[in-house]
């Protein structure tokens, strides 16, 4: 058999549809090539050594020993970066971040020196020989700590900086939401907390950098969700002209907002490279990973619901307390410092809504990136579907029928909230429906209660998301100043073959695939004969990176529009070989025919290859078959969903099974039904995973309590169900082949979907609330009355 | 110290460091990068190899400790050109997204097939449950496992 074999499926379709995966030729072979696959001649190995403590000053670091292995090339610390103005650098969130500690450690992992020796294990050892001395200060770990008039300074490296505090914001109407709440016949309150998490990609991130002294550039391969930007950012920050920069992102071992972020170890091994004119490798460990890189969530959120008697919900309000950790990396567009937390009225039609958020500093690490919650709707969507199912166990209604009740209507769209959000495109009550199909809805409560009756305890959780993803309009969006508009370049070659280059990058989610088929399904040629690049600011057009859900909303959109820019010259030219006027053609994929006279027209190829001939074209017609577009999307796309989690708990263990999961998506237009899935089952899992299992918690001297992948628990084979997944298919109206984001849907949706089950099938202890993670021992003290927020 | 094992195969001496990795052994000596590493604590599974038939996690394993032993890495699982049928299970089925736990996975595949040719699913989860795949929710891979245990002589 060729290398091309699966690829060769009976389903293979010209365009759209279920197509096997065009990259898994090579990762089935062990063929894939990360960043540590590298081995480039001559490289050296780096190795960071970081703070054992969570606050502290730095009294003295003595390299003396370490520079003395006979197979160490280099020892840096804070110091000697500070001289060479590098031992600060950029966040996205225009906050700054230490690359080498100079004053103060802040977080326990905090980078302080770092080693280029021969080898990774003469690098490990080198750190063992360098003597760091700490005059340790008070940590602040808990949120509600932070604002406290003696809480510890951590931000003394800021001019005027006099506590913790890192940026306010607020979103809806204050006084109109307050005085609908003053009326409300009903109004619920809880604390909800979602805790800190981390992405943790199979993959840890590392990078190698090159550092050629005689043409001044830098080559740097990095495990990077956003190439572009990064090259931008290291321009400006490293001083190092951006033409003379190339930024190449390989196969990436699962990304989940993890890599998007420039991390101070990219930093050292780019200084490593110029120190020592050799190739320098860093690949950080899984606790390296754990600690300093960046979390997610980290949420204290006030929630508050009010309503009538019949349970028409009238109006929210939260206060929400955010954890931005010692440094503010979290990645959001700029006028979004809280993401799109926005959101929080989610898939109802309400009065009023009003958010207030404080955000603050702790001596925990920084980031604030996505793990794949379309930058913080996860937590939006946890604080509105518990606070209305919360509504529900008070009504005593149920909880399907309540949403049913408040959702927006279709006829609606498009929806403008109560915040400022132009929801494209929805049918809600398609999609619960579906879902209550699916579920055996009724039968299920029927079981429910029977079990009940015999004291075993079963729980049906219901969620219903609404997400905003695709950013997005330039006009409000950007990061660090740069619009997040996405380029797209597409070329025929004469033979009908094609190349497209796209401005983002996949860690998984298969664009080698999609976008061939983006391209075939508009111009004809089968996506086999589509090659798709990307990864290589050397060789692709500017763009903002793949996260957020963003690579089919803009990517997407700009390959569909350079293909159609392509097809529209295509026309001109096969006019011109077939001697009528160019309106006189009729497009049917791959072809143009002269409308009415059957069997006389040319195909893509023909054209492609007349294109770059030496016959004459039309007059005002270029050579060559190519387009190149940027890509401003006018709004985001609104994809959402409907999920029922049904869980059984053992009530002498206390421990949670998800015994099914239901998950019916519409994110419009599906490109590949197989891919989506795909990306559907991996968010639902790691919805599974935040609600039960995953927890980066700290000790009250700012240890990190998750440091390990034994004490960061990922859900396993065991742990999760077979998904039950369903469609409804309601396409974005300014999107140009319909299609919505979805690789963030299941991970924002499913969380609360299975609290919500854990809560009902507690209802006989009388529990009305309890936050994650629901690990065994948490629903213990949930069933004995004594619930507490995990930190 | 010089060890001499078998890799896919074939026998190689190299003269490696007592306390160096099985895994780094693989990567960093042999260069079969398919073999991947993903944690501190042998808990993720990226780097299963079969090791004499049977799946280990060669973070755990040190390369002098694999004197005399035949150790199988992904890379010889494709056999005169003609990929394993669970290779094909798991393109068929979507068995995969970013890539970096397949190696191990497929590996532990084949190892519960050999001892196991009709497995149900509960013992396919219970196989690669000592893994981690961040990305796939786990279902597609055991649909990969039943492709492959269902096609024993792969697509035909």
């Amino acid at each position: 058999m060729s290398a091309q074999e699966f690829v060769d499926n009976d389903q293979r379709p010209l365009g759209h549809g279920r197509m096997l995966r065009k990259e898994d030729r090579r990762f089935v072979r062990g063929r894939g090539t990360y960043v540590d696959d590298l081995q480039l001649p001559g490289m050296l190995h780096l190795a960071v050594l970081r703070s054992p403590v969570a606050h502290a000053r730095i009294v003295s670091v003595d390299t003396l020993a370490a520079e003395a292995h006979p197979k160490v090339k280099a020892v840096v610390t804070g110091a000697m970066l500070a001289e060479r103005g590098l031992a600060w650098m950029p966040t996205l969130s225009g906050d700054v971040q230490a690359v080498l500690a100079t004053d103060k450690v802040r977080f326990q992992g905090q980078e302080v020196a770092f080693v280029v020796a021969e080898d990774r294990y003469s690098a490990r050892d080198a750190l063992e020989l360098i003597d760091v001395e700490y005059d340790v200060l008070e940590p602040v770990v808990d949120v509600r700590r932070a604002l406290e008039p003696d809480a510890p300074l951590i931000r003394d490296d800021v001019d005027g900086k006099r506590d913790n505090h890192c940026f306010d914001w607020e979103t809806g109407d204050e006084a109109a939401t307050a005085a609908v709440f003053d009326r409300a016949e009903v109004v619920v309150r809880q604390e909800l907390v979602f805790p800190r998490v981390h992405p943790a990609p199979m993959e840890t991130c590392g990078a190698i950098a090159d550092y050629d002294r005689v043409d001044d550039k830098l080559t740097l391969w990095a495990t990077t969700q956003a190439p572009h930007a990064h090259r931008t950012l290291l321009s400006m920050f490293a001083g190092i002209a951006e033409h003379r920069i190339r930024v190449i992102s390989p196969d990436i071992g699962g990304g989940f907002g993890n890599k998007v972020p420039i991390y101070p170890g990219y930093v050292c091994a780019i200084v490593g490279s110029m120190m020592t004119g050799r190739p320098v490798k860093w690949t950080e460990d899984r606790t390296e990973n754990l600690v300093a890189s960046g979390f997610a969530r980290d949420y204290v959120m006030q929630g508050e619901i009010a309503a009538t008697r019949d349970g028409r919900i009238l109006a929210l309000r939260s206060h929400v307390l955010a954890d931005h950790g010692a440094f503010n990396g979290t990645a959001a567009p700029r006028k979004f410092p809280g993401g799109f937390f926005g959101v929080f009225t989610g898939s109802y039609d309400i009065d009023a809504a009003y958010c207030s958020m404080t955000a603050v500093h702790t001596n925990k690490a920084p980031g604030g990136v996505a793990y794949a919650c379309s930058f913080r709707i996860a937590e939006a969507v946890y604080l509105v579907e518990r606070m209305v199912d919360l509504l529900a166990a008070e009504l005593g209604r149920d909880p399907v029928d309540l949403r049913m009740q408040n959702f927006i209507r279709p006829e609606q769209f498009p929806y403008t909230s109560r915040t400022g959000w132009v929801y494209d495109s929805g049918d809600y009550p398609a999609a619960m429906n579906e879902a209550l199909r699916i579920a055996g809805y009724d039968e299920l409560r029927a079981e429910q209660a029977d079990k009940r009756s015999r004291g075993e305890l079963m729980g049906i959780g219901v969620s219903f998301f609404t997400e905003a993803v695709g950013a997005g309009p330039r006009k409000d969006m950007d990061m660090l100043g740069l619009g997040m508009a996405d380029g797209c370049e597409l070329r025929v070659h004469p033979t009908g073959s094609a190349v497209i280059r796209l401005a983002v990058q996949t860690q998984g989610q298969g664009h080698e695939t999609t976008f061939a088929q983006i391209v075939g399904e508009e111009l004809g040629i089968h996506p086999d004969d589509v090659d798709v690049v990307h990864g290589d600011t050397d060789n692709t057009p500017y763009g903002l990176g793949t996260y957020g859900s963003r690579s089919t909303p803009v990517s997407g959109a700009a390959a569909v529009l350079a293909a159609r820019r392509v097809r529209d010259k295509a026309r001109l030219i096969a006019a011109g070989m077939l001697e009528v006027a160019p309106e006189d053609l009729e497009w049917t994929k791959g072809r143009f025919d002269v409308r009415g006279v059957p069997g006389v027209g040319v195909t893509i190829q023909e054209v492609a290859m007349r294109a770059h001939g030496a016959g004459d074209l039309p007059e005002g017609v270029e050579g060559g078959l190519d387009a190149q577009i940027s890509y401003n999307p006018d709004n985001l796309t609104y994809p959402f969903g409907a999920y029922i989690c049904v869980v059984d708990i053992d009530p002498g263990t206390a421990a949670v099974k998800v015994r099914r999961f239901i998950a019916v998506d519409d994110c419009g237009t599906r490109i590949n039904e197989m891919i989506v899935e795909g990306q559907i089952h991996g968010g639902l899992t790691d919805g599974i995973g935040m609600a039960l299992m995953e927890f980066i918690g700290f000790d009250e001297h700012g240890n990190c309590l998750g440091g390990s992948l034994m004490d960061y628990l990922i859900p396993t084979a065991l742990e999760v169900p077979d998904w039950e997944c369903g469609t409804t298919v309601t396409p974005s109206p300014h999107h140009p082949i319909g299609a919505k984001g979805v690789g963030e849907s299941a991970t924002v949706g499913s969380p609360p979907a299975v609290v919500n089950a854990v809560v009902d099938a507690l209802a006989p202890y009388g529990v009305r609330h309890a936050d994650m993670p629901l690990t065994p021992s948490r629903v213990w003290e949930a069933m004995q009355g004594r619930a507490t927020a995990p930190f | 110290m010089e060890i001499t094992l078998t890799v896919n195969g074939e026998q190689v001496t190299r003269d490696v460091e007592a306390r160096l990795l099985l895994v780094h052994f693989l990567r960093d000596e042999l260069g079969l990068t398919g073999t991947h590493w993903g944690c501190d604590t042998s808990n993720c599974g990226t780097c299963v190899v079969l090791y004499d038939d049977e799946p280990v996690k060669s973070c755990t394993v040190l390369a002098a400790m694999a004197a005399g032993h035949d150790v199988r890495t992904v890379e010889d699982l494709e056999y005169d050109g003609v990929l394993d049928p669970v290779q094909q299970g798991f393109m068929e089925c979507h068995g995969l997204q970013c890539g970096f736990c397949t190696s191990g996975m497929l590996m532990s595949a084949r190892a519960l097939l050999d001892r196991d040719p009709d497995p149900d699913e509960h013992t396919i989860r219970e196989a690669i449950s000592g893994q981690i795949c961040r990305c796939t929710g786990y279902a597609s891979i055991v649909r990969s496992i039943q492709w492959a245990a269902a096609h024993p002589e792969g697509k035909q």
